[in-house]
């Protein structure tokens, strides 16, 4: 068996007062898995996204991610973490209005320090697989819901992550655009790419996902594989 | 508790940085309106209200003790037109020798039981009146340059010690020293006078003072006055003193009050205009345009007044050394910040805050409430992103690029930090030119390092107040050689002093002949040459326009009954007699002969050592040499302290007004500032984001406000100068080499990148998971 990418063990956090977000959580996920993280409100599925990516860390227990302790970077290892193994993608896109389609996408790159020119290279050819490429010099705020969510799995996956981590991705988006985004990541993962998605679409769970984990009230409640749709 | 009310509780207690910003910007606006306030009052007809404080005499009269009583004396005080007297005072020359054994030239001393009462109410300084043997007060303001913390040590008199009980200031300059009755009855070697003071009923005119003296002398035996000094006189010197000083300080106060109303609008009107989402949200849920004003108004008017107090302490506390400086230089006695002063700046600053949040207050109040609440969210789309464009094409870091696109992303708020910037960058180029150029003014005093004059002696024909002529040498060829012989001379300029009437201007003028190598360091030329040879004459602005004359015409001087015709060949910036002193060289006048030379020692020749040698070189041909005091000149000490103060104070809250811009900007993106951190940006790139935001806008504002700041001093400086009749010399105008025009230029950006470095880190502390929820 190979080394896990992702392991959680025994992960607690707690906000305040009142009961855990997660508690005592354990879980591992191998290299080119596709994982759905499932489960209501409130059940603690954005807080494990979280602690995956980097952006919080546990109140106890690891979390590993490719080989590092994600629970003991500060922020600015935390931030080079996840530009070098995380890609992100939110459910409202997060993409900079104030910047160009191809900025957008070139901005993980270029704050991990590649110059313009390359980045500008890679950014032209993730575009155009992603079939986006015509909206390059355009601003998001032109583009539909379903080629933002586009242009930003694009951004995710400039600087070529380990893990690429989706929160909600189809969930401020029509029926087609989420057809069209379900796809999308059903092809990465085809083509090797690490996956973990959290959401409430069972659809898109089950479009896209090789492994569904549901949490119920932080902790897991079920952990099981699935057969791909495809 | 009312729904308006808990808004306005909310506002000032939730938006605390804003909160903070406003009451400290009020509290150094308000400290700085009160020093300038301050200084304004004090700067007003400063000897006419030390005079008037201190019921100053009309008439400072000596009399021959051997031809008067003292009863005849007291019975002068009924003589017509006589309001009150003082004295008989029994007055001496006196020879003391300070602490370090240096004899001082002989001080008048009057024998005076008390500081005064009706007349001449001397203000003490420092100490205590003398009451006992051995116990003396010195004169400052005068011709003595008093230390400071005199009080307490001890002199000596024919080599007997005597100790400075106090240092007082009297505005009709009566005396150099008090001690006892008794006491100088002791003291007094030499020839005795007595001295009494006189009041007038009227004594607003020459005429109306020599009425006075008349009738005093009337009432006396004839001869018993041996001289007599009015206080127009004095007044004409002490005005001289501060010719311009006067406009200076007034600038200054002006300087600190424009910018306090200038900074308390910039900010309250930023933070107003910041929350328009927060008013549309008001209004969403029914709150009227009037309520809105109202709670922005309260919320404003709170640490505004909270400021405004605890600057008017502060204000209080810093003047009151500044005055005492002032006092000094003016000879008046103000004690503080009069409570009219406090009262207005207050109220004042609590006016333009109040006006200031209402004009922005009301604006957003009228937007609908759909609009407020887009306003204020993101920049409108399309703004700036040309700039954006731009700068991603620098060869510089993304997060670098990144921030420099942002001002133009929000070009209103871009202005206010510009204008803040620019603020405070005008205000510290504009005083510390303004104080160059007064240091540049009294420069030439401190050329001289050694005065050569007669032999320090007790005067037959005792005392007389007011300044003494200075005898002439009766061989200055004699003088010079041995000036020119002595190791260590740089240079020396001798002067000799005469009376000459001008045809065209009434009245007499002073004239000063010059001679020696060094004469042309001691006077700036505005326009023209120096005094290439007898015949000529430089002159001030206020001479040739009374003349009526130009640099180059030729204008005809009567000395001593005879006529000399001259060429103005010169104007030069020399505020003597107001401006009407004429200067030549010693030939020019024939018959005149130097009193005093000035000399200046070769670079790192030690003037002690220099002096004492020259005196014991000079004694055959009867002179000796003083060393002369280089301690820094009050004036230039108050404009010094003043352009630091205020410079110090201006940058803190310009530097204050970027801050709570940027503050308000970065929480505006702190959910672009996660999506950036979430994308991989450092703490460290998110820093120089949030600091390279500001450079564009830095930059700018220093740039304008050092140009705004170097206009405002040209124009101020000329205007001052104009306004009491003289023209500046261009060394004194065009004080800003290249060099400090970089610095202030550079100062703008040191503000800014200060003004945003809190924010900045508040922005790179931000947790991503906080700051992407945040909508």
């Amino acid at each position: 068996m190979s080394t896990p990418l992702i392991e959680l063990h025994q992960v607690t956090r707690r906000y305040d007062e009142g009961p855990p977000a997660l508690n005592d959580v354990s879980l591992s996920v191998e290299p080119g898995e596709a994982l759905a993280i499932l489960g209501p409100s409130g059940s603690g599925k954005s807080t494990m996204l979280n602690l995956i990516a980097g952006l919080d860390r546990p109140s106890t227990g690891t979390v590993t991610v490719d080989g590092v302790r994600v629970d003991e970077l500060g922020e600015a290892a935390s931030a080079r973490y996840r530009r070098a193994r995380i890609g992100l993608v939110f459910q409202f896109f997060n993409l900079l209005d104030d910047l160009t389609v191809a900025d957008n996408v070139m901005l993980p790159a270029q704050l991990a320090g590649m110059g313009r020119s390359t980045a500008e290279r890679r950014a032209t050819e993730l575009l155009g697989r992603l079939g986006v490429d015509r909206h390059a010099t355009a601003y998001p705020g032109r583009l539909s819901g379903g080629e933002r969510q586009r242009v930003a799995v694009a951004r995710a996956l400039m600087n070529r992550p380990a893990l690429l981590l989706a929160d909600e991705p189809t969930g401020a988006l029509d029926t087609a655009s989420g057809e069209d985004v379900m796809r999308l990541l059903s092809e990465l993962h085809a083509d090797g790419q690490t996956v973990v998605l959290v959401t409430h679409d069972l659809v898109l769970a089950e479009r896209c996902a090789t492994r569904t984990v549901h949490l119920l009230d932080g902790q897991v409640a079920s952990d099981s594989a699935m057969e791909l749709l495809r | 508790m009312s729904a308006l009310t808990r808004v306005v509780r909310a506002g000032v207690g939730r938006k605390r940085v804003q909160t903070i910003v406003i009451g400290l910007v009020v509290a150094i606006a308000v400290t700085s309106a009160v020093l300038g306030g301050s200084l304004m009052v004090a700067s007003q007809g400063p000897f006419d209200r030390a005079f008037g404080q201190q019921r100053g005499a009309h008439l400072t009269a000596q009399f021959d003790v051997g031809k008067v009583t003292e009863a005849q004396l007291a019975a002068s005080a009924s003589a017509a037109g006589v309001a009150a007297a003082a004295g008989p005072f029994l007055t001496a020359q006196v020879g003391l020798t300070d602490p370090a054994g240096h004899p001082l030239p002989p001080l008048n001393v009057a024998g005076r039981a008390d500081a005064g009462n009706e007349v001449d109410r001397v203000d003490l300084v420092e100490g205590r009146w003398a009451t006992a043997p051995g116990e003396i007060v010195l004169a400052t303001g005068g011709h003595l340059r008093l230390p400071p913390k005199v009080a307490g040590e001890q002199w000596t008199i024919s080599g007997k010690p005597v100790t400075v009980v106090g240092v007082a200031r009297s505005a009709s300059r009566s005396a150099d020293a008090w001690t006892t009755p008794a006491q100088l009855a002791a003291w007094a070697e030499g020839p005795r006078s007595y001295q009494m003071l006189y009041r007038f009923t009227e004594a607003g005119t020459t005429e109306q003072v020599q009425a006075g003296k008349n009738a005093v002398q009337a009432a006396l035996p004839a001869g018993a006055m041996t001289g007599a000094l009015s206080w127009l006189d004095i007044r004409l010197e002490a005005i001289n003193d501060t010719l311009l000083l006067v406009p200076f300080l007034i600038a200054f106060g002006l300087l600190g009050v424009v910018m306090a109303v200038l900074i308390i609008g910039n900010v309250i009107a930023g933070a107003v205009s910041t929350s328009t989402r927060r008013i549309g949200i008001l209004k969403a849920l029914g709150f009227t345009p009037s309520q809105v004003v109202r709670a922005y108004v309260g919320q404003a008017l709170i640490p505004a007044s909270v400021g405004a107090m605890i600057g008017a302490v502060a204000g209080n506390l810093l003047t009151i050394p500044i005055l005492a400086q002032t006092n000094e230089l003016y000879g008046t006695s103000d004690s503080g910040v009069a409570f009219w002063v406090d009262a207005v700046v207050i109220g004042g600053a609590l006016v333009v805050v109040a006006v200031t949040a209402l004009a922005a207050a009301a604006r957003a109040g009228r937007l609908r409430s759909v609009d407020a609440l887009a306003v204020g969210r993101t920049p409108r789309p399309g703004r700036g992103r040309w700039a954006t464009r731009l700068t991603s094409r620098l060869p510089i870091p993304r997060p670098v690029t990144l921030g420099l696109a942002h001002p133009f992303a929000r070009p209103v708020r871009a202005v206010s930090i510009i204008a803040a910037i620019a603020f405070g960058a005008a205000a510290v180029t504009f005083a510390v030119g303004l104080g160059t150029s007064l240091n540049r003014v009294q420069e030439v005093e401190d050329i001289a390092d050694v005065q050569v004059g007669a032999p320090h002696r007790m005067e037959p024909g005792g005392p007389r107040p007011g300044p003494r002529e200075p005898e002439a040498f009766p061989d200055p060829a004699a003088i010079e050689k041995v000036i020119a012989a002595q190791p260590g001379t740089a240079g020396y300029m001798g002067v000799a002093r005469g009376e000459i009437t001008a045809a065209g201007i009434v009245g007499e003028l002073d004239a000063v002949a010059v001679t020696g190598p060094d004469s042309a360091r001691y006077y700036r030329m505005v326009s023209g040459d120096w005094l290439t040879g007898p015949g000529q004459i430089i002159v001030s602005t206020p001479f040739l326009t009374a003349a009526g004359k130009q640099v180059g015409d030729s204008i005809v001087l009567t000395h001593e009954g005879a006529q000399v015709p001259v060429t103005i060949v010169g104007e030069v910036f020399n505020t003597d007699s107001d401006g009407m002193q004429v200067v030549t060289e010693l030939a020019t006048l024939g018959s005149v002969k130097p009193s005093t030379y000035y000399v200046s020692v070769l670079s790192g020749t030690d003037a002690s050592a220099y002096t004492q040698a020259l005196t014991k070189a000079l004694d055959p041909v009867g002179a000796m040499a003083d060393r002369l005091d280089h301690s820094p000149d009050e004036m230039v000490v108050v404009v010094n302290i003043l352009t630091g103060l205020l410079s110090l104070m201006l940058t803190v809250v310009a530097g204050l007004g970027v801050m709570n811009t940027v503050v308000l900007e970065t929480r505006e993106r702190v959910h672009d500032l996660g999506v950036h951190k979430a994308l991989g940006m450092t703490p460290r790139q998110t820093t120089a984001m949030v600091i390279a935001s500001v450079v564009v806008t830095g930059v700018i504002g220093g740039a304008a406000g050092t140009a705004i700041g170097v206009l405002l001093q040209r124009t101020v400086i000329t205007e001052m100068a104009s306004s009491v009749g003289f023209r500046l010399p261009a060394s004194v105008v065009d004080v800003y080499g290249s060099y400090e025009l970089v610095v202030f230029g550079l100062a703008g950006l040191v503000i800014a990148v200060v003004g945003a470095l809190l924010p900045a880190g508040w922005a790179a502390r931000t947790r991503v998971a906080v700051a992407l929820r945040t909508e």
